[in-house]
């Protein structure tokens, strides 16, 4: 049972998506995500996201302190830890931020500080935009979702 | 969910015969919460045995075979008949992975006179053709390109190794042919053994061909089992 305002927000929730798609800042990965969310599992999305977010958190720190130090030149740590950087924007579908990675490793193979440091910078952009949008959305969802009259599963 | 688990692990009863059971091997979480979902979601939609699978996910190949009882702790393993409790039918594992990878983790397994039969596939975010070419030498069943989707997991139940197909010696020509650089096609035809009895039913269920989209019906015997969700459905 659907009110106005659930059907308002869907609308919203749904011309944030497209926006996303547009902008390449998600690709269809992130379909895919919201195909394995049913009702045994409401907020797979949003978790999966939440851990992701964790996760770059850290190794952006990394990244960061890494290019830091003065007398840095491990550039194959580095390449590893965006390795695993690319690898979970893929998955989530996080299409800019894992393009980013890959001219920021580009720059560390070739051991090009101040390539690396733009790129670094480039990421934190990227990135924090993409979180920004995320929780957008999942805010909008959650208020549909509460527009509708939809419980959400008491979480312990 | 306890996020910060390096193994998650689904209790699994021994007597449920007919229960899938895949390890997942990955170093990075979010991969590992998306391969268990994906796994789970395939098998309420029927696409493996009765719908019902357990996944172990662990963080490591050291910890993958840890839990096979293939580490070097337990090296008397293999001499002294220790039988895992709990039968592991399909191994699916990153390629790059500190420490271990899944290249190595899949030479271990292929050289245990004990688990080589297990079927292992091979996820990469890389699509390196030679990368490609040595693991499926080395005898992975399959090798999958990061991001995973529902299907590439869908690919995955010609593998599985069931039970009842081991019951019969080891006999590839039953059922399952593991083939190398199989293609989808070839794959879900030589899955299809509609004259077996029912309770491996879901490997004969696959239909010949073509629509990733289509989900295959699942055997008459399924609903018995307590699954929370049965989504039959056929959209993915």
């Amino acid at each position: 049972m659907l009110g106005l305002g659930a059907d308002l927000l869907w609308a919203d929730m749904n011309r944030l998506l497209a926006f996303l798609f547009h902008q390449g800042v998600l690709d269809e990965q992130f379909l895919q995500l919201q195909q394995l969310q049913d009702e045994t599992s409401p907020n797979f999305v949003s978790e999966v996201v939440n851990i992701y977010f964790h996760e770059s958190e850290k190794l952006l720190t990394n990244l960061r302190a890494s290019l830091m130090e003065r007398e840095f030149s491990d550039y194959k740590k580095m390449g590893n830890h965006l390795n695993q950087f690319m690898g979970s924007s893929s998955s989530i579908g996080a299409k800019r931020v894992r393009n980013v990675c890959v001219a920021f490793r580009a720059a560390a193979e070739q051991n090009n500080r101040a390539g690396c440091l733009r790129a670094l910078e480039m990421l934190e952009h990227e990135y924090c935009y993409l979180k920004n949008k995320l929780h957008e959305l999942f805010q909008i969802e959650q208020q549909r979702a509460l527009a509708a009259g939809v419980r959400y599963p008491v979480q312990d | 969910m306890d996020t910060d688990a390096v193994v998650s692990f689904d209790h699994v009863s021994p007597e449920d015969s007919h229960e899938v059971h895949v390890l997942a091997v990955d170093d990075s979480l979010v991969d590992r919460k998306v391969i268990e979902r994906l796994l789970k979601i395939s098998a309420c939609k029927g696409f493996f045995l009765d719908g019902k699978i357990a996944v172990t996910a662990v963080d490591s190949g050291i910890r993958a075979l840890q839990f096979l009882g293939l580490d070097e702790q337990r090296r008397t393993s293999e001499s002294d008949g220790f039988v895992p409790s709990l039968k592991v039918d399909l191994i699916i594992t990153d390629y790059c992975m500190p420490e271990m990878t899944g290249y190595e983790l899949l030479k271990k397994i292929k050289e245990s006179s004990m688990f080589r039969e297990i079927p292992v596939v091979i996820m990469s975010s890389e699509n390196v053709l030679p990368r490609i070419d040595r693991c499926l030498e080395e005898g992975a069943e399959d090798f999958i390109v990061k991001p995973v989707k529902l299907s590439d997991v869908k690919r995955l139940k010609g593998y599985m190794t069931t039970k009842e197909v081991k019951v019969g010696s080891h006999d590839r020509g039953s059922g399952v042919e593991i083939n190398n650089k199989r293609k989808l096609e070839e794959e879900e035809e030589t899955s299809d053994m509609s004259s077996s009895p029912p309770s491996i039913s879901t490997l004969s269920s696959s239909p010949s061909v073509s629509s990733p989209s289509s989900s295959p019906t699942s055997s008459p015997t399924v609903l018995a089992s307590p699954i929370r969700r049965l989504k039959m459905s056929t959209t993915d």
